[in-house]
């Protein structure tokens, strides 16, 4: 992210941004994007509006310009009641709404968010989403990255999928579930009676913590088998996710 | 380390980072203006006056004429220095504003070069301020002091550079107390400052000749005593070759700090 940002120096391979080289046109290029970093990096000693126009001073935008753009950005982001308020008197969420219009100041071609509700409540995470498909919408191209497989689903068009620096998948949500996590999962209780029962019929299944999932096209009917056959303790029939494709190809083992 | 003395590529969008600072400046104008007029009196009265009347004159000057330029040349060392390491160190560690200008058009470069500015930029308004209330004592010669206002530019430059080397590499906050303590005061107090060099032992004038401060209070005090002399070029020579190099070292320490 921080390479596409021409931020950092490219590590390795190649890399191009609108088809410009960001070592050697990072002005023009930093001209063109909108950044929300994963920090909150608001400038302390200015209010919310003041955050904004000094923001867009450094794109070099003209007083008149910026002053129209900084009153569209906090309506936007529903920050104007906001304006004259000091950073650290406003919370969480409205902090990564200013940190989107900031991010939007120089009505940039290629948005790139990090993790963007990090940390929010539901109702700043609704909201942030909502701005988000609404940029969407009018056609602007987003590059985000989260942890958040629910956030990625909902907002991706086209989705990678890495891990290690390394790209497992790509291709539209919807998609990658179907093929790699079935379109729905069984959870039931993990016990010698429910394994051995499992084999027995030749389910394929996988074990994590205290429960075993399986994958299936129809839960209804795999769930009655269980239920008949098994005798099962606590059963669960729900959609499969991203999540299950996720850990699917990346493991459940924890990494720190 | 070939890198660190390279030219760096500085843009006149450096300015937005200088005007961001004056702008916060004029914010809390009230608390900023005030500790010149107060620092000037506080030195003019207790030094001055004070210990004034024992030592009377030095090389023929009145004391307090003596030590006039000194705490000027002091002004401007103290603003450019602490407003290059703690200010900036907190706007780059704790605020994070760097990284929140680095995604805009600015490079790292014009980031630290408009620090830079706006530490001497301090220094300047620091000595503008303190100005009037030297001539209001009477202690200064006008209109050649005057030129203390550039001459305050010039010098905050070069304590900025050093300034910004130094929060280049400290490792916290807390190690820059280092610096201010082991270089700023005795610099403060050894440069010919409140009392000739000459009374030095040799040796050590010699090390204070390597003082930054030392430069910058001579050539002051040639322009309130007044008392011009042509080594007087010798001094702003040194400055400037000395400003320039540590100007250069320090955006080139920033950006091997900042960029990973």
């Amino acid at each position: 992210m921080k390479m596409i940002q021409c931020v950092s120096p490219r590590s390795g391979g190649s890399l191009s941004v609108f088809g410009l080289d960001p070592e050697k046109h990072p002005v023009e290029i930093k001209g063109r994007i909108g950044v929300v970093p994963q920090e909150t990096n608001l400038d302390p000693d200015f209010t919310c509006e003041g955050n904004l126009a000094t923001y867009a001073r450094y794109f070099d935008i003209p007083k008149d310009d910026a002053k129209k753009r900084v009153d569209e950005l906090l309506s936007f982001v529903q920050l104007n009641e906001k304006r004259n308020v000091a950073i650290e008197k406003l919370s969480g969420g409205m902090k990564r709404r200013l940190i989107l219009a900031r991010a939007l100041v120089n009505r940039p071609e290629l948005l790139i968010l990090d993790e963007p509700t990090i940390g929010l409540d539901p109702q700043a995470r609704h909201l942030v989403w909502e701005k988000l498909r609404l940029l969407q919408a009018q056609g602007n191209t987003i590059v985000l990255t989260t942890h958040y497989l629910d956030e990625a689903a909902r907002l991706c068009d086209r989705l990678v999928i890495m891990d290690g620096g390394k790209i497992h998948l790509e291709g539209a949500p919807a998609d990658l579930v179907r093929q790699h996590a079935g379109t729905e999962i069984v959870e039931v209780e993990k016990t010698e009676k429910v394994i051995a029962c499992l084999k027995g019929n030749d389910i394929q299944y996988e074990e994590a913590g205290d429960m075993v999932l399986v994958a299936t096209e129809s839960a209804q009917d795999l769930a009655r088998t269980l239920f008949e056959q098994c005798q099962p303790k606590k059963i669960l029939a729900r959609p499969a996710t991203l999540e299950d494709v996720f850990l699917k190809l990346t493991g459940r083992r924890l990494r720190d | 380390m070939a890198g660190l003395f390279s030219i760096p590529p500085v843009s006149r969008l450096c300015g937005h980072v200088w005007r961001r600072n004056l702008t916060v400046f004029f914010k809390t104008w009230k608390v900023n203006f005030f500790p010149p007029f107060i620092e000037a009196f506080l030195y003019l009265t207790a030094i001055g006056l004070g210990i004034g009347t024992y030592v009377r004159q030095i090389d023929g000057v009145p004391y307090v004429n003596f030590i006039a330029p000194a705490i000027l040349a002091i002004s401007v060392m103290n603003s450019a220095f602490f407003e290059c390491t703690y200010g900036s160190y907190v706007r780059m560690y704790y605020q994070k504003s760097f990284d929140a200008m680095i995604a805009t058009p600015l490079s790292i470069e014009d980031v630290i070069a408009g620090e830079l500015l706006w530490g001497a930029t301090r220094s300047t308004m620091y000595v503008a301020i303190m100005l009037p209330v030297l001539a209001a004592f009477g202690v200064i010669s006008l209109p050649l002091s005057l030129l203390a206002i550039p001459l305050a530019f010039f010098g905050g430059m070069l304590f900025a550079g050093i300034a910004m080397c130094f929060t280049a590499i400290t490792p916290s906050i807390d190690t820059l107390n280092y610096p201010a303590f082991l270089f700023i005061t005795p610099m403060m107090l050894f440069s010919g400052t409140f009392f000739p060099l000459s009374l030095l032992p040799q040796a050590f004038q010699y090390v204070a000749y390597a003082l930054p401060l030392t430069h910058l209070v001579a050539v002051s005090r040639m322009l309130t005593l007044p008392a011009l002399s042509w080594t007087g070029i010798l001094n702003i020579a040194w400055m400037g070759a000395v400003t320039f190099v540590v100007c250069v070292l320090a955006i080139n320490l920033m950006r091997r700090r900042l960029i990973v």
